[in-house]
């Protein structure tokens, strides 16, 4: 009998844990990463406005596009049901939308570089569910995160004060 | 063809509007990558099959936009937005929609 208690939350605990360790270093190691990447191109400057800045000569170099798809862990989604029945901030998924986010735009960003542009204009982000509703008893319960962003690179030149 | 999601395009003019295009894509996943995306569940961590997926999807719908854009004898497509809707259990319907224009660069 005891045994066989054993053999369901031995299992269990050791999923937890190992979503605890191993999560949570992805997420540590992802998050350096970002900050590391997103110092790299702080010198393109991103916007959600339409227009260009004021005083500025615009010139094209495309859409650019950033996609992520990131997995949440075994203890995010645990701690993540538990929430769901007490109600509150479902905090241990604030933090894998952030990266998501962050992931999607910093590869925008990388694509507007490699088109020498510096400004983003008119970005968007959208988040699309292809992953909702896997099969199987497991998997019913796993959150993934999919996000998009997309903007328009430009390559902006100063034109001073007197031209405009 | 130039495509841009914002109302006007730095250094053309436009000239002729040739109205909404649209292109759109189902996808489903595969089992292969369930797999693989239900253990990634228990640690954490980027699915790069399902990004490859969606950027395949995504370019699929824009490809299909520039199409009818071309169709209509335009030869650029402003304003672009994509949107996506669930449309059964494990696929999703990518659409990407803007308007079509006939642009001319500023001298």
């Amino acid at each position: 009998m005891s045994f066989q208690v054993l053999l369901q939350v031995v299992p269990f605990v050791v999923l937890i844990g190992l979503g605890f360790t191993v999560g949570g270093f992805v997420e540590r190691a992802h998050f350096r990463r970002l900050e590391r990447r997103e110092r790299e191109l702080a010198d393109i400057t991103v916007t959600d406005l339409r227009g260009i800045p004021l005083r500025t000569k615009a010139e094209l170099c495309g859409m650019v596009t950033g996609e992520v798809v990131i997995a949440s862990d075994y203890f995010k989604t645990f701690v993540a049901t538990i929430k769901k029945m007490i109600g509150g901030d479902l905090r241990t998924y604030e933090t894998l939308m952030e990266r998501a986010r962050r992931e999607a735009l910093v590869r925008m960003l990388e694509s507007a570089r490699q088109l020498g542009a510096n400004h983003v204009a008119n970005v968007r982000f959208a988040s699309s569910n292809i992953s909702s509703g896997m099969t199987g008893r497991r998997n019913r319960r796993a959150a993934m995160v999919e996000m998009y962003a997309y903007g328009t690179a430009l390559r902006l030149t100063d034109v001073g004060r007197g031209d405009v | 063809m130039i495509v841009v999601n914002t109302e006007t395009i730095a250094g053309y003019e436009v000239r002729e509007s040739k109205g909404l295009v649209q292109g759109n894509t189902i996808r489903a996943k595969h089992l292969g990558r369930d797999f693989a995306a239900s253990l990634k569940n228990l640690v954490g961590g980027e699915l790069r099959g399902y990004t490859e997926l969606l950027i395949e999807a995504r370019r699929q719908a824009l490809e299909r936009m520039l199409a009818q854009a071309e169709q209509l004898g335009a030869n650029a497509v402003v304003n672009v937005r994509f949107t996506t809707s669930a449309i059964t259990q494990g696929a999703a319907e990518l659409y990407a929609y803007g308007t079509a224009v006939v642009v001319e660069p500023v001298k």
